[in-house]
C-alpha cells in the first residue's frame, strides 16, 4: 500500500470514530470555551490589555484543550486493544503517526476556530484585519504542537494516571512553541508595528518542523512491544 | 574501568577534592568587592550547573545507543544519570535564589539561564516520572529514550529560543563575566570545584549503575530460584 493511502485510511478512520461518538471534539471545543471565558469574565479588559492579554488566553486554551484532545487519541486505541491491530498491520508506523498527526491537528484546528470565535466576540476585537497572518502562525503553532502531542500521547498511553503524564511532558518541551506563537501572534494583532511578525512565523514554523520530524523517526520505537 | 579506577579509589579521591574545595572555596578565595561573603555560593552554583547540563548529553547519546544497539547497559546509564542530574539540577536552582536575592535584589528573574535550568530541570522531573509511572516495566527503556532524545533537541532549541524571546530585556549583570579580571585565586577555585564537583558526579552515576547491575542480578537469581522450587 502506498504510504499516502495508508495515511489517508488513519486520518479517515480517526475522523469516523470521532463522527460517531462525538467525544473528543465537543470535550476540546467546551473546555476551550470555558477557559477563555473565564479568562474574559475574570480581567473585563479595555482594548490596550485585550492586545496584550488576547494572544496568551489563546494559545493557553489551546494548549489544554489540546492535551485533553491527544490523550483521547491513543487511549481510545489502547482501550480497545486497536493498537495491537495497527501494530501488527504490515505497514509503516511512521504512516500511523502521521495519520493520527493530522487527525489532531483537524481536530485542534476546529477547536481553535470556535475559541477565536467566542474570543472575538467576548472580547470585543476583531481578528479579520490579520487574519491571513494570524491563520499562518496558528497552523505552524499547532502542527508541532500536535505532533508533539501524538507522540506523547502514544508513550503517556503506557503509563498510570496518563494525563498526568501526557501533560508533564508536553508543556516543558512544547514551551518554546507556546511562547513564540504568543508572541508572533501579538505582534500580527498590532498589526505589526515592528514589521516582525514574519520573523516570529519562521521561528515557530522552524521549531514546529524540527519536532514534527523528530516525533516522525521516533515514532516506531514507541509502538515496538 | 573498575580494575583500573576502583570506585574505592574513585570515592576517596572525591572526598578528598570535596574538601580542598570547602578550603579553597571559604578561606582560599578571596572576598568579592561589592557582593561579599554571599558570592562564595557561586563555586558551588556554577560546578553544579556543569553536571546537570552534562546529565542531558550523556542521557542523549546512551537514548540514541540504547535505540540502536539495544544495549541495556545503556539504559541503565541514561537512567541513573537522570537520577543524578535531577540532584545537581535541583541544587542550581536553590542555589541561584539564594545568590539572587542579595545580589540582584529578586529570587528569581525569567533571565537567558534561569529559564534555561528551569526548563531542563522540568526534562529531568517528566523523564524520571515516565519511568516511575511505567504499567509494563519492559517498554520503559524504549519510550523513556524516544523522550531522552526529544528532550535533548528541546534543549538546543532552548539555547536558540532564549536568545529570541524578547530580547528588549537587560541581561542582568553578572560582575562584567569572567573575563572582566576575574581574581586568578577564584579562578582557580572555581576550576577546583567544578573538577571535584564532575568527579562526585560521576561517582554517583557509577554507585547508581552498580545498584542497578545488583538489582539485575538479584532478579536473575529470584528467577532461577522460582523455577527451581516449581521444578520440586
Amino acid at each position: 500500500m502506498a504510504s499516502l493511502q495508508i495515511i489517508w485510511s488513519i486520518f479517515v478512520k480517526d475522523l469516523r470514530v470521532e463522527w460517531r461518538n462525538r467525544e473528543t471534539l465537543a470535550s476540546m471545543c467546551v473546555f476551550g470555551l470555558l477557559i477563555v471565558f473565564l479568562f474574559n469574565f475574570s480581567f473585563e479588559t479595555a482594548r490596550e490589555e485585550t492586545l496584550r492579554l488576547l494572544p496568551a488566553v489563546l494559545w493557553v486554551a489551546i494548549a489544554f484543550a489540546g492535551v485533553l484532545g491527544f490523550n483521547r487519541s491513543f487511549a481510545s486505541e489502547r482501550e480497545n486493544s486497536c493498537i495491537e491491530g495497527m501494530t501488527l498491520a504490515p505497514v509503516d508506523p511512521s504512516m500511523i503517526f502521521v495519520g493520527k498527526m493530522l487527525a489532531n491537528l483537524l481536530f485542534l484546528g476546529i477547536a481553535e476556530v470556535v475559541m477565536v470565535f467566542a474570543a472575538t466576540l467576548w472580547f470585543n476585537f476583531s481578528f479579520l484585519p490579520s487574519l491571513g497572518e494570524l491563520t499562518l502562525i496558528a497552523f505552524f503553532g499547532t502542527l508541532g504542537y500536535a505532533a508533539l502531542g501524538t507522540i506523547f500521547g502514544a508513550i503517556a498511553a503506557n503509563t498510570r494516571m496518563r494525563e498526568v503524564m501526557l501533560t508533564i511532558l508536553q508543556f516543558p518541551i512544547a514551551f518554546w512553541i507556546l511562547m513564540l506563537s504568543i508572541d508572533a501572534t501579538s505582534n500580527a494583532m498590532r498589526g505589526d508595528p515592528g514589521g516582525n511578525w514574519a520573523g516570529g512565523a519562521a521561528r515557530v514554523a522552524g521549531i514546529s518542523v524540527v519536532f514534527t520530524v523528530a516525533s516522525f523517526l521516533l515514532f516506531e520505537y514507541v509502538l515496538e512491544e | 574501568m573498575d580494575k583500573k579506577f576502583p570506585i574505592s579509589l574513585h570515592f576517596a579521591l572525591t572526598l578528598a577534592g570535596l574538601l580542598v574545595a570547602l578550603y579553597m572555596i571559604f578561606l582560599y578565595a578571596p572576598e568579592e568587592m561589592t557582593m561579599g561573603e554571599v558570592q562564595r555560593i557561586f563555586y558551588v552554583h556554577v560546578s553544579c550547573a556543569w553536571p546537570a547540563l552534562l546529565g542531558f548529553i550523556i542521557i542523549f547519546f546512551s537514548s540514541i545507543v540504547y535505540l540502536w544497539k539495544r544495549a541495556q547497559f545503556a539504559d541503565e546509564l541514561a537512567h541513573a544519570t537522570a537520577e543524578v542530574g535531577f540532584i545537581f539540577c535541583t541544587c542550581v536552582l536553590v542555589t541561584g535564589p539564594l545568590w539572587a536575592k542579595p545580589a540582584w535584589g529578586v529570587w528569581w528573574a525569567w533571565d537567558a539561564r534561569l529559564t534555561l535550568t528551569f526548563l531542563l530541570w522540568l526534562l529531568y522531573v517528566a523523564y524520571l516520572m515516565l519511568r516511575s509511572y511505567m504499567v509494563n516495566p519492559g517498554r520503559a527503556a524504549n519510550l523513556c529514550a524516544v523522550v531522552g532524545i526529544i528532550g535533548f533537541v528541546d534543549v538546543l532549541i532552548d539555547y536558540m529560543a532564549i536568545r529570541w524571546w524578547r530580547t528588549q530585556h537587560p541581561q542582568p549583570v553578572i560582575l562584567g563575566g569572567p573575563e572582566s579580571g576575574l581574581d586568578p585565586r577564584m579562578l582557580a577555585t572555581l576550576l577546583v570545584t567544578v573538577a571535584v564537583f564532575t568527579l562526585l558526579f560521576f561517582l554517583l552515576v557509577r554507585m547508581r549503575l552498580r545498584l542497578a547491575a545488583m538489582r539485575r542480578e538479584l532478579s536473575e537469581i529470584r528467577h532461577v530460584l522460582a523455577f527451581k522450587m516449581s521444578e520440586d
